[in-house]
């Protein structure tokens, strides 16, 4: 328990300085939250769902945190500003895990749309999101009761019912600071009875510093609702990432998630769905590329509680070098959850010897009158495509990335977005190049 | 140039196995040869061995391709020196399209010989054009390559690509195999459409319809991993007729 005894002692001496700055509605919730933390302590290998990632070690680093809510946004825009050509996007930044304001009105009050600052939020707009913050998060982990302990701000989006926003909404997280960093970073989503839309999510580095980041996402999707949800971790070795993501389906609504780890250094996604009206649908899809001693695990739990849901799961690992990946898919199926049809797949590609992948599919079926059906394959680059490439005269090289390449795509497929489809397949050739991460700043826009 | 390639009594193994035994051909430029054979003789080893197949280990001899040694040049060099195969069994790639991989291929080609990568409008152009040769369905050409592709399809499509690759030396491994008249006669014709006087063909076939399209100059049996028998076009006719069991077991 060494690890967690200093921050317990920081949590405990400087509450006063965490609580400040920061809306009621966030305050509230830290005892319950520090107190479970303080009983269980960070997870250990022991913990199942951690066997093969040594979360405590993370920690180990003696981290500073911005608890003064030390400004930096003046640096932030100096950092760079993200465009995707042809994406039509409204960028929004987080700079480690403070909200910073942009020029551009997000809070839309004649519609009632808010994209902003969630410590914000939570002071001026209280009584609309305290049914949502925390409720879904409060059954989390550790290490999510240490984010909600330490929290302070993060971002807010909620969209109305029945209201459509048709561009595609922008969250940028920066990651840089001048000290080794300990970032805790909540974001809220929300939207109402069919309401819509495609939200991108960016984690990008340029640091020389090491950041380690817990980040709680909460997803509430009402009634028809509609949500494409891209998330793009490009950092680098330096980096760790602790992420927890909590779903809430009602009844006939769409959640597809898109989860792509293209350069990191050690990741941990943990990703919860529950799907608690009928007629609603989850598409989980990930891609992980590692190279060097990266590490990435992606524990997915699709709870199907109601009836007539549907379920599909795709995850894909290009493991290369030393690296490790991770993949633990629980699919619940609920003893009133008849007529569920959940699928899961998990295709893994090791380059090398020392590569390693860790796949554990795990289904729990309570009700009779469903299809499930999951399955999990670890392999190596197809040798008699790789020659028969280089026969017609294809460097063995490029061969590699053409298989590679093509076994990505499957992934990137799934993103609706053309603008952003076709910046990914760039990204993820380049990425099999080598040649990204050569650059400062954030590599969707550079060309 | 005197020979355009000169296997000198190659021996080659797979998984410690020998399998070819001291292999001793030479194709002039111009020249079509065809090596004939009963199964399991050694005729896709060869193919193999001379592609650069890793599988394959040379133990023995030398190949001298336009004056060079060839056993020194990695696959894609070879390819790129214009030695093309067209596969026995075509490799199916699921996820790369027929025109990345054929773009892919056609400007390594180009860098190698100093050349600029090629426009996206002349790539298609030559595309359609060389598709027309083999009277290959654009459909296909727009899938992944080989994915799901019939027999037939496979082997057209390895006529395809030699069109596009426009090789020196290429050995046709069995490209009869699995093709309907009609086609067998198209890909024939692919073939003679594509023959220059500079280039030399090495044709591996059971049967002699196919060298009723692709004329022989000169026609070898190779029997456990050795070439027991050259003569003119007519030793295939013999062949067809009685068989290789005289060869075989000479009296
Ligand atoms: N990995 C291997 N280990 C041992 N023997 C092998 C291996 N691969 C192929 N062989 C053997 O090598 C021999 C030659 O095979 P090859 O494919 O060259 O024959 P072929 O003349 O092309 O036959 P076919 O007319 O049937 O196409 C066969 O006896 C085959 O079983
Ligand atoms: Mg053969």
């Amino acid at each position: 328990m060494s690890n967690e005894k200093e921050y317990i002692e920081i949590f405990e001496q400087h509450r006063n300085i965490i609580e400040e700055n920061c809306a009621p509605l966030l305050n509230e919730k830290r005892t319950a939250a520090f107190e479970k933390f303080k009983a269980s302590g960070f997870p250990t290998r022991n913990d199942e769902a951690y066997r093969r990632s040594d979360v405590g070690k993370q920690f180990q680093t003696n981290y500073g945190m911005n608890l003064r809510r030390i400004d930096m946004k003046s640096n932030a825009n100096d950092l760079f500003m993200c465009d995707v050509p042809n994406l039509k996007a409204r960028p929004e930044y987080i700079l480690n895990d403070s909200y910073i304001p942009t020029q551009q009105a997000t809070a839309d009050h004649t519609s009632g749309v808010f994209i902003g600052s969630l410590n914000e939020y939570a002071r001026s707009n209280s009584d609309a999101i305290a049914p949502y913050y925390n409720a879904l998060a409060q059954k989390g982990d550790s290490i999510v009761q240490f984010n909600t302990a330490f929290v302070q701000d993060g971002a807010c989006i909620v969209i109305p019912k029945g209201v459509e926003i048709t561009e595609t909404i922008q969250l940028v997280t920066l990651l840089h600071s001048n000290i080794d960093i300990l970032n805790n970073r909540r974001l809220l989503i929300v939207l109402h009875e069919n309401a819509k839309a495609n939200i991108l999510l960016c984690d990008h580095a340029s640091n020389e510093h090491t950041t380690m980041s817990t980040q709680v996402t909460e997803i509430y999707l009402g009634k028809g609702a509609s949500l494409n949800l891209y998330e793009l971790e490009d950092t680098d070795k330096n980096n760790s990432r602790l992420a927890h993501l909590f779903v809430q389906q009602e009844s006939d609504s769409q959640f597809n998630h898109s989860n792509i780890t293209l350069t990191n250094g050690f990741t941990r996604n943990a990703i919860n769905v529950t799907l608690i009206g009928s007629g609603a649908h989850a598409n989980l899809t990930g891609l992980a590329i590692c190279d060097k001693e990266q590490h990435t695990a992606n524990n997915t739990v699709i709870e199907h509680v109601a009836s007539n849901c549907t379920s599909n799961e795709l995850y894909k690992y290009i493991l290369d070098e030393k690296s490790t990946g991770v993949f633990n898919g629980k699919i619940h199926i609920h003893p009133d959850a008849q007529h569920t049809a959940s699928q899961q797949t998990n295709r893994n590609l090791c380059l090398t010897d020392c590569a390693r992948m860790y796949a554990q599919p795990q289904l729990e079926i309570y009700a009779d009158d469903i299809k499930c059906s999951h399955g999990s394959t670890v392999g190596q680059l197809d040798e008699n495509a790789l020659f028969y490439m280089q026969q017609r005269g294809i460097p063995k090289n490029e061969a590699r990335n053409l298989l590679m390449f093509a076994f990505a795509g499957e992934v990137i497929e799934n993103i609706d977005i053309d603008a952003l489809r076709d910046r990914l397949h760039i990204l993820i050739e380049k990425r099999f190049r080598g040649e990204l991460n050569k650059c400062k700043g954030c590599s969707l826009c550079k060309k | 140039m005197e020979n355009l390639i000169e296997i000198k009594n190659l021996h080659a193994r797979i998984d410690g196995k020998e399998i070819l035994k001291g292999i001793n051909l030479t194709v002039k430029p111009g020249e079509v040869h065809a090596i004939m054979g009963p199964n399991g003789s050694g005729k896709s080893t060869l193919s193999n061995v001379l592609v650069g197949h890793p599988a394959y280990t040379v133990t023995e001899g030398e190949i001298i391709y336009k004056g060079k040694d060839l056993l020194s040049l990695s696959p894609e060099d070879r390819s790129h020196e214009g030695i093309f195969l067209s596969f026995q069994y075509p490799v199916e790639i699921s996820g790369v399209s027929m025109t990345n991989f054929m773009r892919a291929a056609i400007n390594a080609k180009r860098e190698y010989h100093g050349q600029p990568a090629m426009s996206a409008g002349d790539f298609l152009k030559m595309m359609r054009e060389k598709r027309a040769l083999v009277s290959l369905d654009s459909k296909l050409a727009n899938r992944s390559v080989n994915e799901g592709f019939s027999g037939g399809e496979k082997k057209r499509n390895e006529i395809f690509q030699m069109a596009m690759l426009e090789p020196t030396f290429s050995i046709l491994d069995e490209t009869d195999s699995g093709l309907d008249i009609d086609a067998l006669r198209i890909v024939a014709d692919g073939v003679n459409k594509l023959k220059r006087a500079d280039t030399s063909t090495l044709v591996i076939t059971h049967y002699q319809r196919l060298l009723d399209y692709i004329k022989p100059d000169i026609v070898h049996v190779l029997y456990n991993g050795q070439i027991v028998k050259t003569a003119g076009p007519e030793l295939a006719l013999e062949l067809e007729e009685r068989g290789y069991d005289w060869i075989k077991n000479p009296q």
